[in-house]
């Protein structure tokens, strides 16, 4: 198979699996518990507003008119209203993903980072101490779930220490106007983004750093490392210019799956500190049955995961020219 | 499980000497492996822990054998007046807010984890295990359909689901498993596919073909034993992700009301406001948790090694 049939055929099953993955929703929220209709309806109503609300709903039609109805909801990014905040839950939630967003890019970069560094000193030198505790240090880093690390550094930082604020997004509370800079840019945001981000890096460390360490192994082992280093180049110049830069492939692949992954963990993580992020938002919406909402959370999140997934598919075959499509 | 490594020469007879040296062979690969014996070690621990967490009463005939369990006070007993009261000689580890004793909801709580590590590994690989080999031995359409479900299931992001599985289906020790299996088996059905395809082309398969046997002897009596190493080692990996998720779960306040889980005494931390103050009740938990998973990883790459030779891991 060339190249272009493999990119058509990964696009036609991105298309199927988010297929899938509209329907499973569709599936899962119409099972949530009580009575069907229940959940879409506020205490307090009359059953006249009750029979209206139901009609506005599309609640008294078929199934599968709801179906195709729910279909080009979503793929017109439209939620309907939460139950709580009485707004839109497109409006709300753009915010909340932005945060999130801001939150998990910064872990992941760190993630990325350091893994990369300290893999491939690891795979350098090999069989020394620092491999050795390198690999244990990771391996208690992949050990311990967010909400832990969170824990931990909450308290040493933040109760202990008191070098940082404990919790939400800014200090001042609310959100803010004004652009991407004033919001995200600020010192006191930048405070508050610390620990979370640190948490985030800490969980995501332990793939890169392993990954990057084996195949470094792999790379430092083919007959062109020996060339470099015969020809007299300084260490550091094969270390970083030939052998590091050849063990980097893989970890593009991976990179773009752990962002997915990443957005589950987002859920604990934002938990832990109160960011205002979309995490968060989706365990109170559950516990506040505010389904659109939770819906619209979790709508996003599966798809930030489907559409890394391919990503990370088709950069693999760009990046190595040597990966057999099949 | 001697039938693991078949080769020509053990096929008919296993004495129990051969049976007992097979099995020291399994174990021959954590010699000189320190961190897979710590691993060993520390899952033998807590393994006896959750075993004798509370006292045992066993009518045989005659005869009542009682044992004392290792918890020293009932998990959900309140000691009046003892409320958030820091590690003394009464509560080593102190109590909580409704003064109940820390180490003992620790040493029951070791239990759940105990309980949801193995039903939900042991099950996530059982289903991982026979797509994959399926998949692969049949190929063609049913692989496809198999393939195309396994990457749809991958698409799924494993808390959010579970958190909404579980708040449809109730909050129970069972459908906490559900909601990890139903998302774990993918990894295993995977890697499972690629090692049965590369098993498919080899001779003994085609030998087996040959003499006429079915497809079900062929894959689960000829290909099975030959992924099995590997199916372990993912097992082992399947332990520490249900581990890890049933603790995040629990920590946000979706675990088992009935069940004390060492997730749920970090929720329930959070939820009394008393993480400044209450190191004794929130460190205990999750040092165990990290412990445990730590344990079951150390086992994990020492397996690999044995699986995966060429991993270079020394």
């Amino acid at each position: 198979m060339g190249l272009r049939a493999y990119v058509v055929r990964r696009c036609l099953q991105l298309v199927v699996t988010f297929w899938a993955f509209f329907t499973l929703l569709f599936v899962l929220f119409r099972m949530m518990p009580g009575d069907p209709t229940s959940m879409f309806i506020m205490d307090g109503m009359t059953p006249e507003q009750r029979e209206q609300r139901i009609a506005e709903l599309g609640l008294n039609e078929p199934l599968h008119v709801q179906y195709i109805e729910y279909v080009r909801q979503l793929l017109t990014g439209d939620f309907g209203q939460s139950f709580i905040y009485n707004d839109p839950v497109t409006s709300i939630i753009a915010v909340r993903f932005m945060n999130t967003i801001v939150l998990m890019a910064t872990a992941l970069i760190f993630a990325y980072i350091i893994g990369i560094t300290f893999g491939a000193l690891m795979g350098w030198w090999r069989d020394s101490r620092f491999e050795r505790g390198g690999i244990v240090v990771t391996l208690v880093a992949r050990s311990s779930p967010e909400f832990w690390v969170g824990i931990v550094l909450l308290s040493v930082f933040v109760f202990w220490l008191g070098w940082f604020p404990s919790s939400g997004m800014r200090t001042t509370g609310g959100e803010l106007g004004g652009g991407f800079v004033a919001r995200y840019g600020s010192l006191d945001f930048l405070r508050h983004l610390f620990l979370p981000a640190l948490t985030g890096a800490i969980a995501y460390l332990a793939t890169p750093t392993l990954l990057m360490r084996s195949t470094m192994l792999d790379v430092l082992n083919a007959d062109f490392i020996e060339i470099k280093k015969a020809e007299g180049l300084p260490e550091r110049t094969v270390l970083y210019k030939h052998a590091a830069r050849n063990s980097i492939l893989p970890i593009v692949t991976v990179a773009a799956i752990a962002t997915g992954t990443a957005m589950g963990g987002s859920v604990v993580i934002e938990t832990v500190f109160n960011w205002p992020g979309m995490g968060r938002e989706m365990v109170s919406a559950v516990n506040n049955n505010d389904y659109p909402l939770a819906m619209a959370a979790f709508f996003l999140m599966g798809s930030v995961v489907i559409i890394m997934n391919f990503v990370a598919d088709l950069a693999y075959v760009y990046l190595d020219p040597r990966v057999e499509y099949e | 499980m001697s039938t693991e490594q078949p080769s020509p020469t053990d096929s008919t007879t296993t004495s129990s000497g051969e049976r007992l040296a097979s099995l020291r062979q399994r174990f021959e690969v954590f010699e000189g492996d320190r961190l897979g014996q710590i691993g060993l070690a520390i899952l033998a621990l807590f393994i006896f822990i959750g075993i004798f967490a509370r006292p045992y009463t066993i009518e045989f005939l005659d005869f009542t054998v009682s044992t004392p369990g290792l918890a020293p006070y009932d998990p959900g007993e309140r000691a009046v007046g003892d409320r958030l009261e820091s590690p003394s000689a009464a509560h080593p580890l102190g109590t909580t807010d409704m003064g109940r004793d820390v180490l003992s909801q620790l040493i029951a709580g070791t239990r759940v984890t105990l309980i949801v590590g193995s039903l939900a590994a042991f099950m996530a690989v059982f289903i991982g295990t026979n797509v994959g080999l399926i998949s692969a031995y049949f190929g063609g359409w049913v692989d496809d359909v198999l393939m195309r479900i396994t990457d749809i299931v991958y698409g799924v992001p494993f808390l959010p689901f579970a958190i909404v599985l579980v708040a449809i289906l109730g909050s129970s020790i069972v459908n906490i498993i559900v909601a990890i299996v139903l998302i774990l088996w993918r990894s295993t059905a995977r890697v499972i596919r690629a090692q049965v395809l590369s098993h498919k082309q080899r001779p003994y398969v085609e030998s087996a073909q040959a003499i006429g046997a079915g497809h079900v002897r062929i894959m689960y009596r000829h290909i099975l034993p030959n992924v099995l190493p590997l199916t372990f080692l993912y097992a082992a990996f399947a332990v520490a992700w249900a581990v890890i998720a049933e603790a995040s779960l629990s920590f946000l306040g979706f675990g088992d009301p009935n069940m004390l889980s060492w997730g749920e005494m970090i929720y329930n931390v959070y939820t009394a406001n008393a993480i400044r103050e209450a190191w004794w009740w929130v460190f205990p938990p999750g040092i165990c948790i990290m412990l445990f998973v730590m344990s079951v990883f150390f086992i994990g790459r020492t397996l690999e090694k044995e699986v995966n030779p060429e991993l270079n891991h020394q």
